[in-house]
């Protein structure tokens, strides 16, 4: 058994940590940007997938993600290899050069979060019930398959790995198709499902506290260092090229969304900037060990760029991703992960090393794509007919804070007209 | 008695006061207000997404007092809160029927 190294497990625990840091900062992120009524809402469906997807991972999410492949086929680990993480909750278990816990915790992270950045998509109203529903079964049935595709190396973990990590060879360092497109392609399939807000293009949904998105992506920059760093599963050099490659791609897509604005609306403005240091985040996820400095301010820029633009389509097209996770998460993995085809280092066709890694790049992303949007239509649909996914227009209107949690966020007056204790259960 | 009541620019609320403070006037209630007039609103983008923000932020002022001050009152507020540029509001003037200071139970011109 493999030694383990302490600075690399050092690392890998402050990274897992940062990951978890970035599910708040997400929620921050969204709640800033949906109306008084619904930001508790809109923070609830974060933690609630965090929460409940985190207990998934150490029951059978691992196990589904990094077990041995199933008739060595890569498509779905072995459910039964780590079951309640058999034979890896000791102190003894080693994985690469880091105790096998440290390593099921980091990534554990990236589970829960893909599945809360699905639901910026359907802000304002999603039952909660059907969302946390919803939020079990897409894990189960989307993201740890997927995660297995792209995550899971021969011999690393278990012998055999996933088909895209393995047989094709496409490169995702960190997650631009397992994480972004695929919780992108999910948003989609789930505006679908739910339809348009009750108003949407016509009354204004302004963001209610732009300050709170500010600070989510700020918490987000800083997490995504242990995102994308992180990925490197060891304190090293390649971790350090990742870490700076998240530096560069993620300021240069900041400075292209605002530059778009400016030339196209008239003015820089705050969300912009928040969301372009987002898009800029999605798109140097999968890349960011791939390409050197001027491949990262190229992905960084290109993605700012289209995104900002991006998230116009909803209105051309009448589909209601109200916070954008086409726009941003779709958009700006397609953008990464397909640029590493053209700016990958010794692979991309920039480097006269032809279109061979560009096609395997396009193969990865179209597969998670179509059976992530797939599926998740069919997963949504059921539920939509078997329990409702969708608040009645009663509540959308009054608020789905009061409607689901019986709760408002803010209170920010003692003039409360009106309110009563009416009896107080508990200890 | 007559109720003024004042719609003015939110950042000339503190020339009115101390205007009115200089004329004796010594209580006020003020409330935040929107409104339109001929001042148009503004324009706020979100993503691209342009609202026309046409409800403006205002302050609304309310007195009560004599029908002797009513004149002089009503200058101090005008002249206090003009800036000479679309938006500066309106004043204006209702009669009162009766009013009653709640500590003391007093009413009329004694409850100013």
């Amino acid at each position: 058994m493999a030694a383990i190294d302490t600075g690399d497990t050092a690392w890998m625990l402050i990274s897992a940590a940062l990951v978890l840091l970035m599910i708040p900062g997400l929620s921050f992120f969204y709640g800033g940007m949906v109306r008084v009524k619904s930001v508790l809402n809109m923070l609830m469906m974060s933690f609630g997938a965090l929460a409940l997807v985190l207990v998934l991972w150490v029951i059978y999410g691992f196990s589904m993600t990094f077990g041995s492949s199933y008739a060595d086929a890569g498509y779905l680990g072995d459910v039964s290899q780590y079951f309640l993480l058999n034979g890896l909750d000791n102190t003894e278990a080693v994985i690469g050069t880091i105790p096998a816990t440290v390593f099921i915790a980091f990534q554990g992270m990236f589970a829960a979060i893909t599945v809360a950045l699905i639901s910026g998509s359907i802000a304002d109203r999603a039952k909660f019930g059907a969302w946390m529903v919803f939020a079990g079964l897409w894990a189960t049935l989307v993201y740890f398959p997927v995660a297995h595709w792209v995550f899971a190396f021969d011999d690393f973990v278990a012998t055999t790995g996933g088909w895209i990590a393995n047989d094709l060879g496409a490169l995702d360092f960190a997650g631009g198709t397992a994480v972004h497109i695929n919780a992108g392609a999910a948003g989609l399939a789930l505006a679908f499902v739910l339809g348009k807000r009750i108003g949407f293009g016509k009354t204004p949904m302004r963001p209610h506290n732009l300050p709170l998105v500010m600070i989510g992506a700020g918490l987000l920059w800083f997490g995504w260092f242990g995102f994308n760093a992180g990925s490197a599963v060891g304190s090293n050099g390649l971790a350090g090229l990742a870490f700076i490659n998240t530096v560069a791609a993620t300021a240069a897509a900041c400075l292209a969304w605002i530059a778009v604005e400016k030339l196209r609306d008239g003015h820089a403005t705050s969300l912009g900037a928040a969301s372009g240091v987002v898009a800029g985040l999605v798109a140097i996820t999968p890349a960011c060990a791939a390409v050197d400095t001027s491949g990262a301010l190229l992905v960084g820029l290109v993605a700012g760029a289209l995104c900002a633009l991006a998230v116009g389509l909803k209105f051309k097209f009448g589909y209601d991703d109200s916070l954008d996770v086409v726009g941003v998460h779709l958009v700006g993995g397609l953008v990464g992960t397909i640029l590493i085809g053209f700016v990958g280092v010794d692979t991309g066709l920039f480097y006269g090393a032809g279109t061979e890694q560009l096609v395997k790049q396009l193969i990865g992303a179209g597969a998670v794509l179509a059976y992530s949007f797939t599926v998740t239509l069919i997963l949504g649909k059921i539920i939509d007919l078997v329990i409702g996914f969708r608040i009645s227009q009663d509540e959308e209107l009054s608020g789905i804070d009061l409607a689901a949690h019986a709760e408002r966020g803010y209170e920010l007056t003692d003039n409360t007209f009106g309110g009563v204790l009416n009896s107080s259960k508990g200890a | 008695m007559k109720l003024i009541t004042a719609i003015i620019k939110p950042f000339k609320l503190d020339d009115v006061k101390a205007a009115l403070e200089v004329a004796g006037i010594t209580g006020l209630t003020v409330s935040e207000a929107s409104g339109m007039g001929r001042q148009r609103g503004h324009v706020e983008v979100y993503r691209g997404a342009e609202y026309a923000v046409d409800l403006v932020p205002k302050v609304r002022i309310e007195l009560v007092v004599d029908d002797a001050q009513v004149g002089s009152v009503v200058d101090v507020i005008v002249k206090a809160a003009n800036t000479g540029k679309i938006g500066d509001g309106k004043v204006w003037v209702v009669p009162v029927e009766s009013i009653v200071r709640v500590r003391t139970g007093e009413s009329g011109t004694s409850a100013l």
